[in-house]
């Protein structure tokens, strides 16, 4: 929605050109091909006009005028390029370059430094030739030349700036040399305006002035969370990236543009490449993260570039039957916990079980296995765990592989662990599972809320969006047990008990009913069970809230007025209103808030969970579900079945599948005997993997297809290796709805195949012959039986993507959907009683386990454990306590502890954090040496079956330093 | 939270808090407040204000850097503070520097190690006409300064303390 501004015509160097009002002369002189020098401006960043080399003549003007912030205006006479402004340029850029090293950093790799090319374009430093080895023999060594310039066959002498020691080396992922840093502002605009961090300010003054993070701090020990954003953006060596993997000039790689293979948010970037080695990834124009990127996406790639990669088929030795774990602290028994450094699967102690094969025998035995299986046990026997990592096209052939060939519905991924019922209660009540507006909408809501999302962590591009959104006057509304970091940016935060998030919801509606805040023509025209819903809050008056919450009751009402009177309002939800045995309910109460005010249908409005893995979405989009096929076609409606029978020319399952935890009991019980792992790993990610282990083992037959040997290929009898992200070619749906094509961008190591050609490979050998040439062809068959991805082609997707559904393949993709009805038809409001969590804390384990992730780390850890930079960032595993929960259990910051639950034991640091509750205790669990989800509950949410990840009882004590560390080192 | 103001300065600090449409305004009444009630601006003194004030630690610490009548560290009981603007110089700041800095045995920004005198060298005091000059804390200008007037207040102060 771009605001109308009346046009202006003014020339440039003689030539008219007419731009809309408020356009910067620079931008205007831009869009005629005229250069403007600049240094401290950059298109992204509000303009500041510190550098003034972009001075430009405006007749009538007393002086030089700075065209990076002067506003065009009518009749305006622009001269950009005369004597004098050479001269003052000239001028200013001798001045610049009197106190910096010549070479900079930046200038010596990748001769790119804005600062010394302007030296080179005024004849003030000599011009180096293209190449780089001559460029570098030439120049004087760096900080000998300081103070003194080339200068019409002189030098002239400048008093340089004292620095004692400009160099900061301190960040894992970036390099600071003051020295190199001409206080152009664009790192702190950077951090401020575009990433909204606020680390980075000027200290000093005079010549002493330099930029400093936090209160003047080293950069690796500030509050900086490496977006790298300001290395980004800096146009000399002052702040460069660190090479993390081979260390060569950009103009010697080759770009691809891909996208990020992290989050749901599904940032666009560019992969710089050479001799198949990633080098570098920059944030790429698009119109989900304008060129932004966080520490995972910017510095976390070169796990595809692993020495611990799989380059062969495994198989496992005969001697190593009946299968068992294979590294030491899993062989432990129960609820024993072992402490190892490192984190990650000990290759030693897991290769030796395995031999090598060759791809033939391999997947032949694959094959044959899961066949026997199949004719001795009945299709029912056999499971598929697909992967929200893959893509689009591996997801829909993964899912058909189990439905045509294996002949069973048992197929489903991590998305059951994530938003499976925030799907659910979507589905129930409006019949779409997936957003209704995209997260940039926030710009257009006068309120938002963001409830149960560590969004900085999590999305931590999103996260941007919603600071930038606080800060130009969207009231945001932050509510979680656990303060996140975007509840430092918000106008409200509400903290009440965990688990009672329904309590505190009905609460709400129940104020907005009362206060006569609803929207009662969109009631009546667009919903219905209004009154079931207005019978079941009556008894959650904000008193009894208070009671159940512990939130104060004008709190309550507080919040129930900001949202219930906003014109526009949104709201964005994760894992910590799904990860409950109330999930479902939890998602119903925020749908009936939106339906009961009427916000839903316009920009700035609607239901927004936000997407955890990077193609979660588009997995789900692409029936790796028990229940559906693509596109949310229930398996058991016949009409789509016969639809899908046809197109796949086999009988298929009426009857839906097993879910993801079902399947794991199913194996516990005998009655899964065969799966086929691709790409997931619940031995870490799954609730309660003690009883993982045991399912796992007592498996017949399981296959793992993977990039690295995980803590689930230890049970595996046969291990495939798989492609990486930049190693194939594939689409992957964002948190957005919206299709975008990774591009291949190196070749994968040894014998490492993609996953769909893997895929392709065993079904053809159970007998159902499937070839593809390529993913386009296959997302071309995944669309024809897809109503929703109609119009949607490799072409149509371009560098950008394209929004779902795209019924006019000539127009964009719909970003705001519900605008006249609902795919159900009504929407229903669905009542839910509050009901206590499954396990309460007790006398024997009286704190409250919340689990999650950090900023820094992906799920099990298996590709940022494997990051350089990430692994250096947070490199182990710790449990959070409230400061005064700490000092009452004799602990200080740093101990270790033990914390147990009825399943399972761990032992890890304390960090003291008021983030957290009193009474409650957080551990991510990312870390396979102290699994947090040894812990964890695997009671289900009875609609979406989503296990209770952020609610068990545990307790903590104290280790005894001596006997425990040693038992610990002796197991 | 390891610094906190006394009931006394916050109810100050509120009351200079409607003097100003924004809570960034008050940030250098908020400094004075601060140092009178600490003594100087420790980084502890300095996150303190930024929450107070809505403000990014790096935002606060850049404004206290850029002004020298704020002390980012414990100062002495007596700082001296030598103007060598230009006509201080002009009619001899350095030698007083000079002469202080023998006399203390510390060079310009240091502390005496029994922390009773300070030395710093300060922007114009805005009195060139008495120059060469030195203030005292925050009260008390020195005017006319010779090497002899120096050594003598220099005298006088240690006695006192």
């Amino acid at each position: 929605m771009s605001t109308m501004h009346a046009p202006v015509t003014l020339t440039i160097d003689g030539r008219p050109i007419t731009v809309s009002e408020g356009t910067t002369i620079w931008e205007a002189a831009r869009q005629l091909g005229i250069d403007i020098p600049v240094l401290c401006h950059d298109p992204r960043l509000p303009p500041v006009a510190v550098c003034r080399v972009c001075a430009v003549e405006v007749k009538g003007a007393r002086v030089a005028q700075a065209a990076c912030i002067r506003r065009v205006e009518a009749g305006m006479e622009v001269r950009t390029h005369t004597d004098q402004l050479t001269r003052v340029r000239r001028m200013l850029v001798e001045l610049l370059l009197a106190d910096h090293p010549i070479p900079c950093a930046k200038h010596e790799k990748n001769r790119d430094c804005a600062l010394e090319l302007l030296g080179e374009q005024y004849g003030l430093l000599p011009v180096s030739s293209g190449e780089r080895e001559r460029t570098r023999a030439a120049a004087p060594a760096p900080h000998q030349s300081r103070g003194r310039l080339h200068d019409r066959g002189g030098t002239i002498r400048v008093r340089p700036r004292v620095l004692e020691d400009g160099h900061d080396l301190s960040s894992p992922v970036i390099a600071v040399d003051h020295h190199a840093c001409i206080l152009c502002d664009r790192c702190i605009r950077g951090c401020d305006e575009i990433q909204n961090n606020e680390v980075i300010g000027r200290t000093g003054k005079g010549a002493q002035t330099r930029i400093g993070f936090d209160l003047n701090l080293p950069m690796g020990q500030s509050t900086c969370v490496s977006c790298g954003e300001c290395a980004a953006v800096c146009p000399t060596g002052a702040l460069m990236h660190k090479p993390l993997t081979i260390d060569v000039p950009l103009s010697e790689t080759k770009a691809v543009d891909s996208v990020c293979p992290y989050c749901g948010v599904g940032c666009a970037i560019t992969y710089h490449v050479k001799d198949n080695t990633i080098v570098q990834v920059s944030g790429r124009e698009s119109p989900v993260n304008h060129g932004r990127l966080c520490v995972k996406g910017r510095y976390g790639f070169d796990y595809a570039l692993h020495p611990q990669r799989l380059t062969v088929p495994l198989i496992r030795r005969a001697e190593f039957y009946p299968k068992g774990p294979l590294s030491k602290d899993v062989r432990g028994e129960d609820g024993r916990w072992q402490r190892k450094p490192g984190g990650i699967v000990d290759y030693a102690e897991v290769l030796p079980a395995f031999r090598e094969a060759s791809w033939e025998e391999a997947l032949d035995l694959v094959a044959s296995r899961l066949k026997q299986i199949k004719d001795r046990y009945g299709p029912g026997a056999l499971a598929g765990f697909g992967s929200a990592k893959c893509s689009n096209e591996e997801a829909y052939l993964f899912q058909k592989l189990v439905r045509a060939v294996f002949g069973t519905n048992n197929v489903d991924h991590c998305t059951r662990l994530c938003h499976a019922s925030s799907v659910a209660a979507l589905q129930e009540t409006i019949g779409s599972g997936a957003v209704s507006n995209v997260f940039a909408d926030i710009q257009y809501a006068d309120v938002a809320i963001v409830i149960g999302s560590n969004t900085t962590e999590n999305h931590p591009v999103a996260a941007t969006f919603f600071k930038q959104a606080a800060k130009r006057g969207t009231t945001l509304i932050v509510i979680d047990p656990r303060r996140p970091a975007l509840a430092d940016h918000a106008h409200y935060y509400i903290s009440y008990k965990p688990g009672t998030d329904v309590a505190f919801l009905n609460g709400l509606m129940h104020v907005i009913i009362a206060e006569g805040l609803i929207d009662a023509d969109f009631i009546a025209r667009r919903t219905e069970n209004f009154a079931a819903l207005q019978e079941t809050v009556k008894h959650y008056t904000p008193e009894v809230v208070e009671k159940l919450t512990g939130v104060p009751a004008e709190q309550v009402r507080t919040i129930a007025r900001v949202y219930g009177r906003a014109k526009n309002a949104m709201i964005f939800w994760g894992m910590g209103i799904s990860q409950h045995t109330t999930g479902t309910d939890n998602a119903r109460c925020l749908i009936s808030l939106c339906l009961m005010t009427g916000n839903i249908g316009r920009p700035g409005t609607g239901l927004h969970p936000l997407r955890g893995q990077n193609n979660v979405q588009g997995a789900s989009d692409s029936g790796l579900i028990p229940m559906v096929y693509t596109d949310y076609q229930r398996v058991d409606t016949p009409q789509v079945r016969e639809k899908f029978e046809k197109a796949w020319g086999v009988a298929l399952d009426p009857k839906p599948g097993l879910t993801v935890v079902e399947i794991t009991h199913g194996a516990l019980h005998g009655t899964i005997k065969g799966m086929y792992m691709m790409g997931e790993n619940p031995f870490l990610s799954d609730p309660n993997i003690n009883k993982v282990r045991k399912a796992l083992a007592n498996l017949e037959f399981l296959v793992v297809q993977d990039i690295f040997l995980t803590e689930t290929a230890e049970f595996a009898d046969v291990i495939l290796p798989a492609a990486s992200f930049p190693e194939k070619e594939g689409t992957y749906t964002n948190t957005d709805r919206r299709v975008q094509i990774g591009r291949k961008a190196i070749d994968p190591p040894g014998q490492a195949r993609p996953d769909w050609q893997i895929i392709c490979e065993i079904a053809t050998r159970m007998g159902y012959p499937m070839h593809y040439h390529s993913p386009e062809e296959i997302f071309r068959e995944l669309v024809s039986l897809s109503p929703n991805l109609a119009g949607l082609s490799y072409a149509k997707l371009g560098t950008s993507g394209e929004l779902w559904p795209c019924p006019d393949p000539h127009a964009p993709g719909q970003s705001v959907l519900f605008t006249d009805s609902f795919p159900k038809g009504k929407g229903k409001f669905v009542p839910a009683e509050f009901m206590p969590a499954k396990e309460l804390p007790d006398a024997e384990f009286p704190f409250v386990l919340n689990t999650g992730r950090v900023l820094e780390h992906w799920h099990t850890g298996t590709m940022t454990r494997r990051a350089k930079a990430l692994d250096a960032i947070e490199p182990e595993p710790f449990v959070e306590i409230h400061p005064e929960d700490l000092s009452t259990l004799g602990l200080q910051d740093g101990d270790w502890v033990r914390v147990s639950s009825r399943r399972g034991t761990i032992v890890l640091k304390v960090r003291s954090g008021n983030r957290t509750q009193k009474g409650s205790v957080f551990i991510p669990f990312h870390f396979r040496e102290a699994a947090a989800n040894l812990l964890t509950l695997d009671e289900l949410d009875p609609y979406g079956k989503i296990p209770e990840f952020k609610f068990c009882a545990v307790k903590v004590e104290k280790v005894r330093e001596q006997e425990d560390l040693a038992a610990a080192s002796a197991a | 939270m390891a610094v906190q103001f006394s009931q006394e300065t916050y109810r100050q600090f509120e009351e200079v808090l409607t003097h100003y449409p924004t809570k960034r305004a008050a940030l250098l009444p908020t400094f004075w407040l601060a140092q009178e009630e600490f003594g100087y601006l420790s980084p502890e003194v300095m996150e303190y204000i930024a929450q107070l004030l809505d403000l990014s630690p790096a935002y606060v610490a850049a404004v206290a850097s850029f002004y020298t009548m704020f002390d980012k560290e414990p100062k002495g009981k007596f700082h001296l503070q030598v103007c060598t603007n230009l006509s201080c110089t002009l009619v001899g700041a350095q030698q007083i520097v000079e002469c202080l800095e023998q006399k203390l045995g510390i060079k310009l920004g240091e502390t005496t190690p029994d922390g009773k005198f300070s030395l710093s060298e300060v922007e114009c005091l805005g009195s060139c006409g008495t120059a060469p000059v030195l203030q005292l804390n925050t009260g008390d200008y020195y005017e006319n300064l010779t090497p002899e007037r120096v050594t003598q207040l220099v005298e006088e102060l240690a006695k006192q303390a």
